[in-house]
């Protein structure tokens, strides 16, 4: 059968072509450019009844800040997030390549996602790639069994932990942990239970610090704090939970530019067509 | 002894056969040089940049195009090395008319975005040295900005998005001229102030800057008198 004259477009996994031109290229001493890296404070912890996942939202390529409010903690399933530090391209991709496996288990079982499920997708993807899809992740959700808490490595080993950091921040934000953490957060349960605080809340205070920890002891981490609650059929997403770093050198005014200031030397204007309006179209036979 | 080519990467390919690759270590974005930056305006939006393609040093065209139309409404820009920018270019294109083959209508910014993002990453290990800037107006003319690194990761912003070898400058200029709401004509100035401020302290880009403002009701392209060193 003769070869189809057009290319037609990928049914998935990657694409090696590109590989021995840019080998050639890094021997002639032409390097490739820096991918954006999420350098990153992520953490999550286990309260008595669901998880708590945290973050920072810096993203960076080398030294420079790329992105002062993106989002780490991605969605997995309706009970499942996964926070993502490592290299921006793989956490995004990886978490979504497995969201859409998850899904359609769901379909095919009509059971809610598990955590487990999750997490064995996701190591045996990232231990397929032996490391080279960088992505080191904070798995969380609740299922039928309970809440889970879990960390993935980039080389796909994994850990089952009442409480977790990763990335660069992940030794700041440990620090919290380990002076901190109480099993099932109980530190205030006699406490709690005069003045009804829930659990819940102690659980956000402490990611919210260990994430603070995390921005303003490492340079890799910084802005702002995203926080995401799961409990048994609930989940609460707080993006941008606490801004502890606004922008304090905007003037009230701005710079204004007179018009007609830069020297233009041609200008083109194209004037776009109105879509038509529905109504006055015929409508297409059925 | 006279040689006429017939377009820029034909002169490209020309020159660089006569310079080898530099010795000392050098980032692929700096064999071209570019600058591109997006800003968001009131119900508009606006793409600039620069206009010379070199081969590191040596200039060889002050009229290249680094911001390609989609349709009306939606433009990207490619950073980076310039015979992949023209490479991705051609296979976005064909991805996209074989979406209007198939749905009858345009993409939307944010499918496109999507779109990009997937094309890259398909070469995790062996990239497109390309920095994808998109600026477009959807479905409802609410303007979307974004960028990419090299393999697809997504940074969508609200305010300003840059790349290029000038992107270092490119940030300061914006961060502090970028206003929120400002209206096309307002915009233009401001995205072109930022430009052409930001290539005058980048040797690899500049002579020049291209500049198009997108409105719910017309296109206007601009091209920039800049410095010529």
């Amino acid at each position: 059968m003769s070869k189809a004259t057009v290319e037609l477009p990928p049914k998935g996994g990657f694409n090696f072509d590109l590989c021995r031109r840019n080998d050639m290229l890094t021997k002639n001493g032409v390097h490739a450019p820096s991918f954006l890296k999420t350098g990153t404070t992520i953490v999550g912890l286990v309260f008595q009844d669901g998880v708590v996942l945290g973050a920072d939202t810096r993203a960076t390529e080398g030294p420079i800040v790329a992105d002062k409010n993106c989002e780490k903690i991605h969605y997995m399933a309706p009970n499942i997030y996964c926070c993502g530090a490592g290299t921006a391209a793989d956490t995004e991709n990886v978490t979504d390549m497995i969201s859409s496996q998850l899904l359609l288990h769901r379909y095919a079982t009509g059971r809610e996602s598990r955590v487990v499920t999750a997490l064995t997708l996701l190591k045996t993807h990232l231990f397929g790639y032996q490391g080279h899809v960088s992505a080191a992740l904070v798995l969380g959700g609740v299922d039928i069994t309970g809440p889970h808490l879990h960390t993935i490595y980039p080389h796909g080993s994994t850990d089952t932990l009442p409480f977790a950091t990763m990335g660069s921040g992940s030794l700041a934000a440990m620090a919290i942990f380990e002076s901190k953490y109480r099993e099932g957060l109980t530190f205030n349960l006699v406490y709690c239970a005069f003045v009804e605080i829930p659990q819940r809340d102690e659980g956000v205070k402490l990611v919210t610090e260990a994430i603070c920890s995390g921005i303003f002891n490492d340079l890799g981490s910084g802005s702002n704090v995203d926080v995401c609650v799961i409990t048994k059929g609930k989940v609460e997403y707080l993006r941008n939970h606490q801004k502890p770093n606004p922008r304090t050198y905007i003037s009230s005014k701005g710079f204004s530019f007179l018009k007609g200031q830069t020297e233009v030397l041609s200008t083109k204007v194209t004037l776009l067509e109105k879509p038509q309006q529905e109504e006055g179209v015929d409508k297409m036979e059925e | 002894m006279s040689i006429t080519f017939s377009n820029n990467i034909e002169a490209l390919i020309f020159i660089s056969l006569f310079l080898t690759i530099v010795p000392w270590a050098e980032k692929i974005f700096e064999y071209n040089g570019s600058a591109i930056v997006a800003m968001v305006g009131k119900n508009c939006f606006a793409i600039a940049s620069d206009r010379r393609l070199g081969v590191q040093l040596q200039t060889v065209a002050t009229d290249f195009q680094r911001i390609y139309k989609i349709h009306d409404k939606l433009y990207i820009g490619l950073a980076g090395l310039a015979t992949d920018a023209q490479t991705l270019h051609q296979r976005l294109v064909f991805r996209h008319n074989l979406y209007q083959l198939r749905e009858e209508r345009n993409m939307k910014p944010e499918t496109f975005a999507s779109l990009v993002s997937a094309v890259l990453y398909e070469k995790r290990f062996g990239p497109y040295f390309c920095q994808p800037v998109i600026a477009g107006l959807g479905e409802k003319d609410e303007p979307f900005i974004c960028t990419m690194d090299s393999i697809g990761a997504k940074e969508l912003a609200k305010d300003f998005v840059v790349g290029g070898t000038a992107s270092e400058s490119l940030y300061g200029a914006c961060e502090s001229m970028y206003k929120p709401n400002m209206e096309p004509e307002e915009l233009f100035e401001t995205i072109s102030q930022a430009l052409l401020a930001s290539v005058d302290r980048d040797c690899l880009s500049g002579w020049g800057g291209h500049v198009i403002v997108v409105t719910p009701t017309e296109v206007t392209e601009r091209k920039l008198k800049g410095r010529m060193d």
